[in-house]
């Protein structure tokens, strides 16, 4: 099977600023491929590159077994998209705008595709109110019907759930799963959070200062048998007598300042009852990925707390 | 291509600052002609009061429905391009500013064609602007005042002129000069199309556009030889009045007018041709410049 898109040694250069380097990856078809870096990583300008908004500076880029600049308009009219905010004619209705980008696609929008679209992204019933009245989410779900509305092959979603609520996201992220799984379509999705393309992508990328970091498939790069447990405990030396007495003792990957063992995920609780059974106070025992702890030392700037990801 | 210029123009008609225009147009035209009806005889004799006449002049019938189209004229073709910058600025500018022209460039057409629907439509749109200053300016005009004879003051070096067309000899004259005024115009839209390329929100094309036709019509007031020697014949804003020239009428050797004849054709020819050679130029750089654009908005 011949991948979807194929980008090889793909770079860009702005004046003082290099915004891809040498970058190179593949999709393959039906993949959710997360593209995840932290903002300012290059994920936005690989994104345009890939719909021609910004010319490379260098390498290939294949989609549909063709070359994009050669094939433009062949290609195009088979790729939907979503690049940041949804923006669109907030003095139009959202009929009015997805008919307009139906037929900027090449297609005769017809009554009952234009509804059928808007009833997948749940706005049927607002179908001709104006853009202008919209929230962010129903805006980027009209965005998504936008992209949806030419019944492209591959659909590309740069940060989609930037500016929803939790339950905006959710929705996003099932509709997301819903073209994948349902619909067959190819999905690259980009976000600065490890745990939404953990939730989404079944294949991802991780991109930083414009290189790529890691690519692979998303149970591998983050597989739970190789899950990093901090122990957060006042009693450090008797918690490190009882771990060097266990079947994680060959497992430790840090004593000081904290100790950090490799486990699976599901070892927790045992770990947390031999602790408690041999009378370690215990204030935590804390779950992260080492892609997680890489990645988060991507996006942590020094002395500034960030947030755990979901599990 | 025909898809693009129709989803634009139909972009054009949906948003309120279009009718803008129109409004101005209406409303200042409407002025105009309250005000000639209600004392155009003073305005006339403001007019004539360093003209020496050896004749009677029946100043109601010189206060006709073509008179008053080219009062009309004479004073909104000036203001007319800033209401086809408002669009024309726009065009890319606020479609980056909005944030879908990276939606439209994923769309499978080229850059551009999607500047030549722009241009396009922008064209349409002067056109419009220009059929109904013909309907306010003239149809109006000749209802509420009627048609006869058609005199026309006129500064020529040091001498006022006083020239009398026909009124079966004027139509046509309009025709043209609306024509005329259509190149002009667009040339005003070409340009606030190029500025509009470069930027993310439409002011600064827009104010822009205006701004550089001020200076240079002023530039083009300025009768100073070496200003018409050298700056004047590179400046389109010395060419936009070329309008005019329809109603200079020739006359014989016993001043008689001639009808059907112009005064200085080749000179409203040679206008015409650098409008188009300056359209050709800011459009070409436009497509030019847009086709290499990064888009990041």
């Amino acid at each position: 099977m011949s991948p979807i898109v194929s980008v090889s040694h793909l770079s860009k250069k702005f004046p003082g600023l290099t915004a891809v380097d040498d970058l190179s990856f593949t999709v393959m078809p039906g993949d959710v491929y997360g593209f995840l870096g932290q903002n300012g990583a290059g994920k936005s300008t690989t994104m345009r590159m890939l719909l021609t908004l910004i010319r490379s500076s260098g390498g290939s880029i294949h989609i549909f077994d063709k070359e994009l600049a050669a094939n433009r308009h062949d290609i195009l009219r088979r790729v939907g998209a979503v690049i940041e905010k949804p923006d669109l004619y907030k003095y139009l209705t959202a009929w009015q705008n997805l008919a307009i980008f139906a037929r900027m696609s090449g297609i005769r929008p017809a009554k009952t595709l234009l509804m059928n679209q808007l009833q997948l992204v749940g706005l049927a019933d607002r179908a001709h109110d104006k853009v202008k009245n919209f929230s962010q989410g129903m805006k980027q779900r009209l965005g998504i019907a936008v992209a949806l509305v030419h019944d492209p092959s591959l659909i590309i979603l740069d940060e989609p759930t930037n500016g929803l609520d939790p339950q905006g996201i959710a929705e996003m992220r099932q509709l997301i799963l819903r073209l994948s799984n349902e619909m067959g379509k190819t999905v690259i999705v980009s976000s600065h959070l490890l745990g939404e393309i953990e939730l989404m992508a079944n294949r991802m990328l991780i991109i930083n200062k414009g290189r790529k970091v890691v690519e692979g498939h998303v149970a591998e790069l983050l597989d739970p048998a190789r899950t990093i447990v901090q122990v957060d405990t006042p009693d450090t030396a008797a918690a490190l007598r009882v771990i060097g007495d266990s079947a994680w003792a060959a497992r430790l990957k840090s004593s000081t300042p904290l100790i950090r063992i490799e486990m699976h995920r599901n070892e927790i609780p045992a770990l947390a009852g031999i602790l408690v059974n041999a009378g370690i106070s215990l204030q935590g025992l804390v779950p992260k990925h080492s892609l997680e702890e890489y990645f988060l030392s991507l996006t942590t700037i020094p002395g500034q707390h960030v947030a755990t990801f979901a599990d | 291509m025909w898809q693009l210029l129709q989803i634009e123009l139909f972009k054009i008609s949906r948003r309120p600052r279009t009718y803008i225009a129109f409004a101005v147009i209406t409303a200042l035209c409407l002025v105009f002609q309250f005000a000639f009806k209600m004392d155009g005889e003073s305005y006339l004799k403001l007019m004539l009061q360093n003209v020496d006449l050896d004749f009677d002049l029946d100043k109601k019938k010189v206060i006709n429905g073509y008179f008053m189209c080219y009062i009309i004229l004479n004073t909104l073709l000036v203001q007319v391009p800033i209401l086809v910058a408002l669009i024309a600025g726009d065009s890319i500018s606020g479609e980056a500013n909005m944030g879908t022209l990276r939606l439209l460039l994923t769309k499978p057409f080229s850059r551009t064609q999607l500047i030549l629907a722009k241009f396009i439509a922008a064209v349409i749109f002067t056109t419009m602007l220009l059929l109904w200053m013909a309907v306010s300016a003239l149809v109006l005009s000749m209802l509420i005042f009627g048609v006869d004879d058609m005199m026309i003051f006129r500064v020529k070096g040091d001498a006022s002129q006083i020239l009398l067309i026909q009124q079966d000899d004027v139509v046509w004259r309009y025709v043209a000069a609306f024509g005329f005024a259509t190149v002009a115009l667009t040339v005003i839209a070409a340009l606030a199309l190029l500025l509009s390329v470069f930027a993310e929100n439409s002011i600064g094309p827009i104010v822009a556009s205006v701004c550089i036709v001020i200076v240079c019509t002023v530039i083009s007031n300025i009768n100073v030889p070496i200003i018409d020697k050298n700056i004047k014949p590179w400046l389109f804003t010395s060419d936009l009045v070329g309008w005019k020239g329809f109603f200079y009428i020739k006359v014989d050797e016993e001043g008689v007018p001639i009808r059907g004849s112009l005064e200085n054709w080749p000179a409203i020819r040679n206008s015409l041709f650098k409008l188009l050679a300056n359209i050709g130029v800011l459009l070409g750089t436009a497509i030019w410049v847009f086709r290499k654009k990064d888009v990041l908005s």
